[in-house]
């Protein structure tokens, strides 16, 4: 492709009736790789979690430490119950976190089999798991933002302009009112699309570097990351805490295609062709 | 669109959605797939490939202040290798325990704890790292596996350590169908034996290693992770592979589908 051909393909000037060229191929190939190595890498960290259900502040923790967050199986007048303890709070998650189901009985296991992968509680399978897909992660992320920064993608499309930091209130309403914009608007991310798609390219680089922090070989090549998150109990809370941000934004990400359109949505991040919705009448 | 292009591209996006599909749907059977476990090889090699890539051979791990120290350093796995030997060892503070060193040197050796005590010592405040997550941070004081290595001679076809020892982990099933032998044991190369932070230590903070630590010596490789850190050490052997002892992987862990490579 030329410059001027990306340049019209950009502007979706490469008109085709009212649909036009909204995701180039870098995109989509990028985007759908980044879903699996998500997907993997959430159930397999799951069930590393799993091997010590627990997480700490600073820069050791073990079981006589305090902890931040804990999920146990704890013996209680005859029969055992799942406690989840969010700092003071300790909740009843029977059934789901702590003690749940598995091969037809009860198992003692932080988060429940259908979550993790593999299913069964396996920490070397996980991590086997965990770092395959890590790896695929981090080439696959590289390729995505240095081809963002070489096609000015991230610079155009993703990061908010001082127009869109203004009409963030507006935005706010229009998504809280579920209207989504139309005819021109709609070729372009809105203000609160720019902050959550440049919002998890930062949550999925803090995964990566609190994952290598975690690492004590990777440790003795850049000592300063404990510095930077505090110590390596630190890193494995925030790579947690991570993680529950990505699967927030996940869900609000499918959440908004299923309101936006599921068909028009998906065959945009297939083909790159996306229908313009007509503009509303006021 | 064009048919022709459109039915390649057509079949590619179907391809890519039905192996991811199977993938997602097989993730349990290829977790325990012989064939599979090749491509989870690659990836370790990979890793241990890329941190040797960016660590020199004698970068420190960080060492920390007395204030860092854990108030409890946790002990997993052994917590007493407990039998007969062990016991009567135990009864005698370890004045008859021996660190053989054996195998591809030129002069074998056999020390007492008495006589490591003797030898020149580095003593460093390092991080413990389990696989599990956990992390406890400890003091830790005795001989430089390095200079052991010197005194002893390395052949030139020695390429592994392999420390031997007390403790026995029944009950835990070896992968692969094929059993190993409950042994600890585990196994470093000669880039991580000479590191200077690599320890035969004999104390941890301060006061000689308790039983459920390892007494009376434990290895510390301060760059991996703590199933690396072998408790009750009786002998290390220096050999050119590990392939022919216990269940081939070079470590007890190792056997049961950990990764040889612990730096991550």
């Amino acid at each position: 492709m030329t410059d001027e051909a990306l340049e019209s393909a950009k502007r979706g000037q490469r008109r085709n009736g009212d649909s036009f060229y909204r995701h180039r191929l870098p995109v989509r190939i990028t985007h759908w790789i980044n879903a699996l190595c998500i997907l993997f890498l959430l159930g397999s960290g799951l069930n590393i979690f799993n091997a010590h259900p627990r997480l700490y502040w600073g820069q050791y923790g073990a079981d006589a430490d305090r902890s931040l967050f804990s999920i146990e199986a704890v013996d209680r007048d005859g029969g055992t119950v799942g406690v989840t303890q969010i700092g003071p709070w300790h909740l009843n998650t029977t059934g789901f976190l702590g003690w749940s189901k598995h091969d037809g009985g009860h198992v003692a296991r932080g988060w429940p089999d259908w979550l993790t992968i593999p299913s069964f509680q396996d920490l070397a399978d996980a991590r086997h798991w965990h770092f395959l897909f890590a790896w695929l992660l981090a080439f696959n992320g590289l390729a995505y933002l240095g081809w963002s920064l070489f096609s000015r993608h991230l610079q155009r499309d993703i990061v908010p302009t001082l127009a869109d930091i203004h009409s963030i209130p507006r935005s706010l309403i229009d998504h809280v009112k579920l209207k989504h914009p139309t005819g021109q608007a709609a070729k372009r991310y809105n203000p609160l699309q720019r902050l959550a798609y440049l919002g998890v390219i930062v949550v999925i680089s803090l995964m990566v570097a609190t994952g290598l922090t975690m690492s004590p070989g990777f440790d003795a090549v850049c000592p300063w990351l404990l510095d930077l998150f505090g110590g390596r109990q630190s890193a494995r809370s925030i790579h947690f805490i991570s993680a529950f941000l990505i699967v927030l934004f996940v869900t609000v990400h499918l959440i908004e295609v299923v309101l936006a359109g599921p068909i028009n949505e998906v065959r945009s991040m297939l083909t790159g062709r996306y229908v313009v919705p007509p503009e509303h009448r006021r | 669109m064009t048919s022709p292009a459109g039915i390649t591209r057509r079949a590619a996006i179907l391809a890519g959605f039905g192996g991811a599909g199977a993938l997602i749907w097989n993730a349990d059977k290829l977790t325990l797939s012989p064939s599979f476990s090749h491509v989870f090889r690659a990836v370790e090699d990979w890793t241990c490939t890329s941190q040797r890539m960016l660590l020199r051979p004698g970068q420190l791990a960080k060492e920390y202040s007395r204030e860092d120290i854990s108030p409890v350093f946790k002990p997993n796995g052994t917590f007493n290798p407990g039998g007969e030997e062990y016991d009567t060892h135990v009864a005698q503070g370890f004045a008859n325990w021996r660190l053989k060193i054996d195998g591809l040197v030129q002069r074998p050796m056999s020390l007492s704890i008495a006589e490591l005590r003797l030898l020149p010592s580095r003593t460093q405040i390092t991080r413990h790292d389990c696989v599990e997550g956990w992390t406890a941070i400890g003091m830790w004081t005795g001989v430089q596996l390095g200079l052991l290595l010197k005194a002893a001679g390395l052949t030139s076809d020695a390429r592994y350590a392999v420390f031997h020892c007390a403790d026995n982990l029944d009950g835990e099933p070896a992968k692969g169908g094929e059993q190993s032998p409950g042994q600890y044991y585990e196994s470093i190369d000669l880039v991580d034996a000479f590191h200077p932070q690599t320890l035969v230590a004999y104390d941890l903070n301060g006061k000689p290693l308790g039983v459920p630590n390892g007494a009376p010596l434990r290895l510390r490789v301060e760059r991996q992770l703590g199933y690396k850190q072998a408790k009750y050490l009786r002998r290390i052997e220096i050999a050119n592979s590990f392939r022919t002892i216990a269940g081939g992987y070079g470590g007890y862990w190792e056997d049961r589908g950990y990764e040889w490579y612990a730096g991550i």
